[in-house]
């Protein structure tokens, strides 16, 4: 297009579209009057006046609008790591089961991943709650293993209660060695063994702190009451549900994911790996792995962003996550537009960030020599 | 040897080929052996198919007398009881449509005109027209409204599509960006979040005294919401288009918009059929949202069924149900997909 008719297209764009904005601009603004409303971001600071059903950080009705949105953000964000590793962990698995030479494994993977596909996550979620309601009251608890309980009132099991520095000591020491180990078994730095016998070291000087001094540790066991349950770690059913749900519907789809990854690498690799001595899963750990990765991890990052986007049907069955803390708000404070537009942001600095460490991951494989997929 | 041996020794070498092969077939087969009796109990053996809410107390299994007396409620909502057959007509006109169109050599632009007269039609058959009783949006539901959200979402997103598709490949930087931000707004939102803003929002940024039809607003807010998605398989599409083509149009002495028309859009549009037919099935299953912001689709009225004061309860046999039809539909709609691509090859 030439350049004369081109930059008036682009004007006329511009101007229609700031023209509409500015149209639904002053509407908003003029029945906000009419309802006594003030535009503005101020109304954050004033009392919520209603309650949330959980939440990570102390809050009550007489906390603040941008206090309850805060509790809603972190529910969102709790759900959302929670699901993308545990749905990680089941969908690599039913992945990896599915490309087995099994048949009969195969067939049952592939019906679940089927039934999970062909129906509305919202059913599923449905399923999932009628499925922790239906749970016996807590003075007729099922308890599966000594301790756990799971009740209509959540799932209760023991807790580590921690009081005092040198207790919190002790267990900073167990997550670090944890953690060490972790890395050095599965990244295999070169120093990994120096790094194994460090953690081995933490965690033996730990348990004896633990063991020999008196840390101030203690077991948390749940008691059971007539119609609640108390002490113990306790999970709402809410919560459950919608991470049953969210868990079992993502794991079909990463379940693909890995598959389609695993497949795209040539059999002629897995053949040479073979011809080198290599065993079945070394060849899968050090030869196809790494090149099944850069078809997997920006599938596995879309389908952790849509993990997260979908989390928002929470309030369907009354988890209060971001989206229904926002539309509780909206309702209760008339400022529909702001409460939308903070939900609107939220989401975008999340993909935002997202995508922005994939452009870096896309041009880390670039550089070694990989096409982006 | 004869095919039926050499299956039934693949067969054989898949399940008991190895001693890891067999010692996995053996623990599927408990865990099925464990898991498929008390089903089967519950939908088949227990089941109580006939009789009131007593007869299925009587009983442990399922309650399918439940679904077979609320089946006009689960499939229609609360479309009134004596109109029925008019949801039915829409209904069955918008099936079979839909496999009409399911055959390749149909798809032209008489398919498009059969198919925006079908949707008037069905629209006409659910609200009514002089002489029967008026049905009012908001006592539409059911499998018919669906549907028809879906198939008005795909179709109303189409044109958009096309031009947020082409607008990103734009030269012009204000055009791009334009398209580009409203394309990544909408695939960065979860819908539910739009369908709030639609039902939160719109009221306030209509001028006073206007009112917006709950149904309709929802409806526009879907279409905006997967014209985004559209958009981008539609872009996918232009990209497997080689320039050669776009030379070739301009040789022949094509304008823009007739080579657009003519030659680039069908070839597009053909290379991204199965990725159009998985969107078709998200879409569907997608609609199922609208029960947060309260109209009745299939999911809800078969939800709202079970909350029956006569036939309280029976949530699982509704959601059965309900899971059903959705699976029926999902599953032929990717079986075809998988046709499709294959065929394409």
């Amino acid at each position: 297009m030439g350049g004369r008719r081109g930059f008036l297209v682009q004007a006329a764009l511009l101007a229609a579209t700031l023209a509409l904005v500015a149209l639904v601009a002053a509407d908003v603004l003029q029945n906000m009057a009419r309802a006594g409303l003030t535009p503005g971001f101020g109304f954050l600071g004033r009392p919520a006046n209603f309650e949330i059903g959980e939440s990570l950080i102390p809050y009550s009705a007489s906390d603040s609008f941008a206090r309850a949105l805060l509790v809603g953000l972190l529910n969102t964000i709790m759900v959302a790591i929670a699901g993308c590793a545990l749905a990680t962990i089941l969908g690599v698995t039913l992945g990896v089961a599915r490309l087995s030479g099994n048949l009969l494994l195969k067939g049952l993977v592939q019906a679940y991943v089927e039934v999970v596909r062909n129906t509305p996550l919202l059913l599923q979620l449905f399923f999932w709650s009628a499925t922790m309601h239906a749970l016996p009251a807590p003075r007729r608890a099922l308890m599966p293993v000594e301790g756990v309980f799971l009740t209509n009132r959540g799932v209760f099991f023991p807790w580590i209660a921690a009081e005092g520095g040198l207790a919190w000591t002790v267990l900073a020491g167990f997550t670090v060695a944890v953690a060490t180990a972790g890395y050095a078994a599965f990244r295999r730095p070169r120093n990994a063994r120096l790094l194994l016998s460090a953690a081995a070291l933490l965690a033996a000087a730990s348990l004896g702190a633990a063991l020999f001094g008196d840390p101030g540790l203690s077991i948390d066991a749940p008691r059971l009451g007539t119609f609640n349950v108390s002490g113990g770690f306790g999970i709402s059913p809410e919560f459950l549900a919608l991470l049953a749900g969210l868990t079992v519907h993502s794991s079909a789809i990463i379940s693909e994911v890995v598959r389609a990854g695993l497949q795209s690498v040539p059999e002629g690799q897995w053949e040479a790996a073979h011809s080198l001595g290599l065993s079945r899963g070394q060849a899968l750990r050090l030869v196809v792995m790494p090149q099944a990765l850069r078809v997997i991890v920006p599938l596995m990052i879309s389908s952790y962003l849509d993990l997260t986007k979908n989390s928002s049907l929470a309030v369907a069955i009354g988890f209060p996550d971001l989206v229904s803390v926002i539309s509780t708000s909206a309702n209760q404070s008339g400022h529909a537009v702001e409460t939308i537009l903070i939900m609107v942001a939220a989401y975008l600095a999340l993909n935002l960030s997202v995508s922005t460490v994939m452009n870096r991951y896309d041009a880390k494989l670039a550089a070694r020599g990989f096409a982006a997929p | 040897m004869s095919r039926t041996a050499d299956a039934g020794r693949r067969l054989w070498a898949g399940l008991f080929g190895t001693w890891g092969n067999t010692a996995i077939t053996l623990v599927a087969l408990a865990a099925l052996a464990w898991a498929l009796p008390p089903m089967l109990r519950w939908m088949v053996l227990d089941a109580t198919w006939a009789g009131g809410p007593e007869a299925c107390a009587a009983r442990d299994g399922a309650c399918w007398a439940f679904i077979a007396a609320k089946l006009r409620f689960i499939l229609f909502g609360f479309y009134p009881f004596a109109e029925q057959w008019r949801a039915a007509g829409a209904l069955a006109l918008v099936l079979l449509m839909l496999g009409v169109s399911a055959w390749p050599r149909v798809w032209s632009a008489k398919l498009l005109v059969a198919w925006i007269a079908a949707l008037a039609v069905a629209c006409l058959l659910l609200r009514g027209w002089p002489g029967v009783a008026a049905v009012e949006t908001s006592r539409w539901g059911g499998l018919p409204l669906s549907l028809l959200m879906s198939i008005g979402a795909l179709g109303g997103a189409f044109p958009l599509a096309i031009a947020l598709a082409l607008g990103r490949r734009s030269e012009l930087p204000v055009v791009r960006w334009l398209c580009l931000g409203f394309i990544e707004l909408a695939r960065g939102v979860p819908l539910i979040a739009v369908l709030y803003a639609a039902t939160l929002v719109l009221p306030l940024a209509l001028p006073p005294g206007v009112s917006f039809d709950t149904l309709l607003s929802v409806q526009i807010a879907i279409t905006l919401f997967f014209s985004a998605y559209l958009a981008e398989i539609i872009r996918a599409g232009l990209q497997s288009i080689p320039d050669s083509q776009f030379e070739a149009t301009a040789a022949l002495g094509f304008g823009p918009w007739q080579a657009l028309r003519l030659v680039i859009l069908p070839q597009a549009l053909r290379a991204v059929a199965p990725a159009l037919v998985t969107l078709a099935i998200g879409v569907l299953q997608s609609t199922s949202l609208v029960a947060a912001v309260g109209i009745f689709d299939l999911l809800n009225a078969a939800r709202a069924a079970a909350s029956d004061p006569a036939w309280l309860g029976f949530y699982d046999e509704a959601f059965v149900f309900a899971g059903a039809v959705y699976f029926a539909l999902c599953f032929a709609a990717s079986r075809y997909s998988l046709w499709l691509e294959r065929r394409r090859n």
